[in-house]
Parts: C-alpha cells; structure tokens; sequence
C-alpha cells in the first residue's frame, strides 16, 4: 500500500501536506507534488491537509486514478524534494474554485 | 561575545523530550540560518518518545520515522542527553538560566479518568499502562494484565483504542515477529479473551478511528469484527454529517462498519464488537472487576458538533477487564506553568505563558502533544514544532547574551550525581536490542528497565 497524489494537484501546488509529512517523501515539478513511495510511511497525515483532496490512499482511490500511483513511483526519486511549504501555483485559487473547492 | 547565533556565540536551546516533537524542533533549529547547539532532554535512556513506546508494534512503517530522528542526531548541532528527568535531576529555572531557549516538547504522558465509581478496581487499567507494557516502557515494565477473563471492554473510540483492541484481538503468530516486548507476548499467549466490546459515548459516525485503522479488523486471523446492524441506524443529523464534505473520513468509517455488521460466523475464536452511544457509569465487582454498567445515550447538537446525553435507561456488560481509553494527559513539570483544565503547557502559537490567556514568558517555549494537547498524529508534530521555532528565531535578539548551554547542563547533572547518556552510548543500546532481537526474527527485543539500558550503553 501507499498514499498518492492524483490529478488535482496539478496547477494548484498548494504543498500544505509537505508540512505535516514525519518523513519527508515529496518531490515537485512545475505542476505538481509527488509521494516516493520507497520513503512514505502511509501515515495518512498529508490526506486531510490538501484544500483540493488530491491525495488518497492506494486503497481508496476514486477510478478512473489508478495510473497515478506509477506517476508518483516513477517521477518522485529523480525530482527535487521538497520539505518546507512554498507558494500554490498562480492560478491555484482559480483551479480551485473550478474543481468545486 | 558576537551576537546570539553567531560561530562564536551560538543559539543554545535545551529540548526536553525527544519524542517527534523535540526532533522536529531540532530540525527546523538547524535548518535555520543560525549557527545553534541543542541539547535534546530525555528523561529515559532511549530516544523518540511514543514512536518508540507508542505506536503499535505491528505497525512497524510508521516507526520508520525513526531513520529521519537517527539522520537528524547526526548533525553536529545536536547532542542527546538521555536518563535525565527535567523538574527532578535538574530544576526548570535551572535550565533556563542555562540556555537562551528551552523548548518542551515532554508529550502527554498520563491518562484521562473516566471519574466513575469503581475506576480503581482490580481489572480496571488504562489504555496508556497497557500500551506502556506491551512496548517495553521501563514505567510499566512491572505491571501485571489478567487475561484469565472472555470478556475485556474497550472504552472510547479513538486509535488508541483500536490499537488495545487489536493487540488483545491478534493471535501470537501475528505479533511474535514484531517488537513487542517478550513479556507482554508470554502473557498475551496465554490469553483467555474471547470478546472484546469496544465502547462509543457517541455515534458510529462520530468514532474517531482512522478508516485503515478500521479496515485492518477484517484482516485478523482468529478475530470477527462484529455490529448488530440496528447500532448503524443514524439520526438525521449524523445522515447530515456523513453526507457533508468534512465527513468524509467518518462516511468510509461507516462502509466498514457495515462490513462488520455483514460478517459471518465463521467460528473464530475471538469477536471484537464494537457498540456505540453508551457511556459508563459504574464498574461494579467484589474486588476485582466484574461488570460495567453503562448509561444509553442519545445525540444532540449541531451537525459535527453533537453531543452525548444520557436517557437514563441502562445496560450492563459482564467483563473481568477493562481499558479506558479516552485521551492522554500531561504531566506538570515543576516550575513550567501548566493549565489544569486542558493538561497542557499554556501557550501563544508555542511561547509558554504564565497562564492560559497570560503574559509570554521569555526564552521558554512548547511543542507537540504537551503544547496542543493529546492529538494528532506524528506528522501534525513537525508543522506544530516549526511554528514554535519560528517563535524562537523571531524572539533571538530578546534573549540574555551570556549563556553556558552544554557545559553548564553537565555541571548541574555532574553536582547532583546524575548518571547521563550521549547519543553514541544510545547506539549501543539500540545494536544490542536489535542484536537481542535476530534470533528470535524479531526488529529488536527492547530493553525494558532503564538498568539495563544503562549498562548497555556503558558496556
Ligand atoms: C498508543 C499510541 C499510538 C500511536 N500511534 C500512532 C501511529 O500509529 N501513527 C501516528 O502517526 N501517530 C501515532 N500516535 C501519535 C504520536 O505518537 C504522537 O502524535 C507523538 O508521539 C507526539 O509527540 P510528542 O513529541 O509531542 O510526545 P511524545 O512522543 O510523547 O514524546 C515526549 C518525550 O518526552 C519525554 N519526557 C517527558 N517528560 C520529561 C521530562 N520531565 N524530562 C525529560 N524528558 C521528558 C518522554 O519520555 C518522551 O520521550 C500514537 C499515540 C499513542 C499514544
Ligand atoms: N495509527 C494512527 O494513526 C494512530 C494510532 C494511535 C493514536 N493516534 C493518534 O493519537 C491521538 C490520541 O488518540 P486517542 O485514541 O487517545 O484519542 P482520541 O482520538 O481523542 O479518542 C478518544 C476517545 O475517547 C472518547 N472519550 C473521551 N472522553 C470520554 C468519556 N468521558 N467517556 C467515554 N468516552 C470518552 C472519545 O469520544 P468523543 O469523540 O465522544 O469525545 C473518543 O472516542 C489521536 O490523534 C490519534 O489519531 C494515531
């Protein structure tokens, strides 16, 4: 099992959960954060702080998601980590509102 | 002397306890752009707090967040000094005359009492005492459980509870591989619990399990999770908050529950039940423990806000074991201001007042469990410590230039005797348990009286 951030980040990047992560597992690019799921512990802490409900537990994630747990274990080891909460994305707000948030 | 934080005059900060918290306090201390020195307080001769004494054995993913604690006491900023009790080997004044700050981040050690007559019989223990000696901490090391009984009650909902009732529920094949100290597993072994009747004040959809948490009882070998389905049936208002956004959590919860109220008979030795809207309002016995008399109770209040009232009919459940399981508390520690009411440190965002709503105190400041009292989860502690530093680093230019730190600590501990360990001496510790664990396929077989960690680490 691990715990994946799925679509929803993209072009939002709010990075609340990075705060709360006991174990420093996420990566970013210019859209988004990544779990490396090598370094997760499923500690489920990061799920309730994102304002656009992107990240889920393998187990639980909505269909039609499925792929994103590969796209987390794929991209998070080569990109940068990222340990301290930076600024959303510009259009973040925007996305927000548009995914009814 | 240049300025505080500076090559030859670094920020001194004393942490004490070095459960999540204190390490995260160190973390953010170094990452800042001050040259520190920290010193990490424990009162035990090991390190990492309830991830360590706390979380469940059979959980071993989350106990990696210890790596991250290990890679942090490799900084040179930082220093361990274990076995040394703050407010008893060395006095809190003391310590702040010492440093330029002192962080604690000394956790919520006892239990909350249920305050119900017949809480101290024989067979009534706590969920901190049992959690306590089935990790091998050295505070309850001692204790004795007596499972001779069928019938153990689970009071209160939360993942504590789950974790008591899961241990009580798993056959020994599920735990032997585990750190669980040895102890607990011979008695465990022996276990004569065949219910387990896990005991909601509110609703089903009010449980503040985590829906894993939950899952994990329709995965134990010898144990059926079990609901009578009328316990399902929700007032409206529960209905309003299941279906809302923030139930999200609470929704999954009861998908699950609808999965033990499903669950067939088939014929495994233990149940665990889970029962709800029922509050205790006595535990009776000829000097153990034999029943628990419980009010039934109706929900009112707002959506997420709704309470427990008693309707004053009753019911009893027969039992030889009880656990309370109804939040941790802190534990004063002479001359740090406390606010009784909620157990914890009285703060302002992690700058200790004099009182709850008083004036900051200068140089003293909280973090996790003892700052916010007992909740969440190990992550909430690392945004919860970064804030308090952040207090710390902004404060910097407030504090008195002329402290010791380190070599002023040892002096003190040195006067009165006090036999302190260092981070290498705990690695000592920590080879041989693991040393003491392979044999047995075990991670680690913990020490669990402090003498022997003592002379583990000055071996
Ligand atoms: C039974 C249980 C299971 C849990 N399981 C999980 C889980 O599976 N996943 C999860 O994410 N979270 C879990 N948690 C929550 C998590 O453990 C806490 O959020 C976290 O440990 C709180 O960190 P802390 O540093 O504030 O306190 P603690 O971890 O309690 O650390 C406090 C430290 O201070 C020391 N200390 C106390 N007084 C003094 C003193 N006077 N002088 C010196 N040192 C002192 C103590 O010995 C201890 O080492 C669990 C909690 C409990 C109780
Ligand atoms: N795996 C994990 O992630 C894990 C494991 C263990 C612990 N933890 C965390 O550690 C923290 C502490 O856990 P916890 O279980 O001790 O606390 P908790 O989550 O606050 O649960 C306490 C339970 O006790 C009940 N309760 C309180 N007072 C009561 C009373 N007087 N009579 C009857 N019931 C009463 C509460 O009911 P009400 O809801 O009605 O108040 C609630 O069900 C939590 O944040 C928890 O998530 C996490």
């Amino acid at each position: 099992m691990t715990t994946v951030v799925t679509e929803n980040c993209k072009g939002c990047r709010f990075t609340d959960c990075v705060a709360v992560c006991p174990v420093a597992c996420f990566h970013f690019d210019d859209e988004m954060v990544y779990i490396d799921p090598d370094v997760c512990i499923d500690c489920s802490a990061c799920i309730p702080e994102c304002p656009v409900e992107a990240i889920f537990e393998e187990d639980d994630l909505p269909e039609g998601q499925e792929q994103w747990v590969e796209i987390n274990a794929e991209k998070a080891p080569d990109l940068p980590l990222i340990e301290e909460p930076m600024d959303p994305l510009p259009e973040a707000e925007g996305r927000k509102a548009d995914l009814g948030f | 002397m240049g300025s505080i934080g500076s090559e030859s005059n670094p920020l001194r900060v004393a942490i004490v306890g070095s459960g999540p918290s204190g390490f995260y306090a160190t973390e953010a201390l170094i990452k800042s752009d001050q040259k520190v020195e920290i010193d990490l307080i424990e009162r035990l001769p090991a390190p990492f707090g309830l991830v360590r004494n706390g979380v469940a054995p059979d959980h071993p993913k989350l106990k990696q967040a210890i790596e991250v604690y290990k890679k942090i006491a490799q900084s040179p900023e930082f220093n361990f000094v274990g076995n040394v009790t703050v407010g008893e080997d060395i006095k809190a004044q003391e310590l702040q005359e010492t440093y330029h700050a002192v962080i604690y981040t000394c956790g919520a050690e006892t239990d909350r009492k249920l305050g119900i007559p017949g809480e101290e019989l024989n067979g009534s223990y706590t969920a901190t005492e049992f959690v306590g000696w089935y990790n091998g901490h050295p505070d309850y090391r001692d204790r004795t459980f007596d499972l001779s009984h069928e019938n153990a009650v689970v009071i209160g909902q939360g993942n504590v509870a789950a974790d008591v009732a899961r241990i009580l529920a798993k056959s020994v094949d599920e735990l032997k591989h585990t750190d669980i100290a040895q102890h607990a597993l011979d008695v465990l072994a022996e276990s004569k619990v065949r219910k387990i009747y896990v005991v909601g004040r509110r609703g089903p959809a009010q449980a503040k399990f985590a829906s894993k948490e939950l899952k994990e009882f329709l995965e134990i070998e010898n144990c059926r999770p079990y609901i009578d389905p009328v316990e399902l049936d929700l007032n409206t208002t529960s209905q309003r908050e299941i279906d809302s956004k923030e139930g999200r959590g609470n929704k999954k919860n009861l998908e699950i529950f609808q999965k033990f109220a499903e669950s067939e008979d088939t014929g495994k030795q233990r149940t665990c039940i889970s029962t709800f809207l029922k509050s205790p309002i006595r535990l009776e016995g000829d000097r153990r423990l034999q029943k628990v008399v419980f009010e039934v109770n109706e929900l009112s209040g707002e959506p997420f806000k709704q309470s427990a009232k008693g309707t004053g009919k009753t019911m009893e459940i027969e039992c030889g074991i009880l656990f309370r399981s109804i939040g941790y508390n802190g534990v004063p520690i002479p001359g740090v201001p406390f606010y009784e009411r909620w157990g914890t440190i009285p703060n302002e965002t992690g700058r200790i007042t004099v009182e709850h709503g008083g004036n900051v105190l200068p140089g003293l400041y909280t973090a996790g469990w003892i700052k916010r009292g007992p909740s969440g989860i190990i992550g909430t502690n690392r945004a919860c410590a970064v804030e308090s530093v952040s207090a710390v680093l902004e404060d910097i230019d407030q504090f008195g230039s002329d402290k010791p730190g380190r070599e002023g600590l040892y002096a003190v501990l040195d006067r009165n005797g006090v036999q302190y360990i260092n981070y290498a001496q705990w690695e000592k510790v920590d080879a041989a348990e693991v040393a003491a664990g392979e044999p047995k396929g075990k991670p680690r077989e913990k020490f669990t009286y402090c003498d022997e960690m003592l002379a583990a680490a000055n071996s």
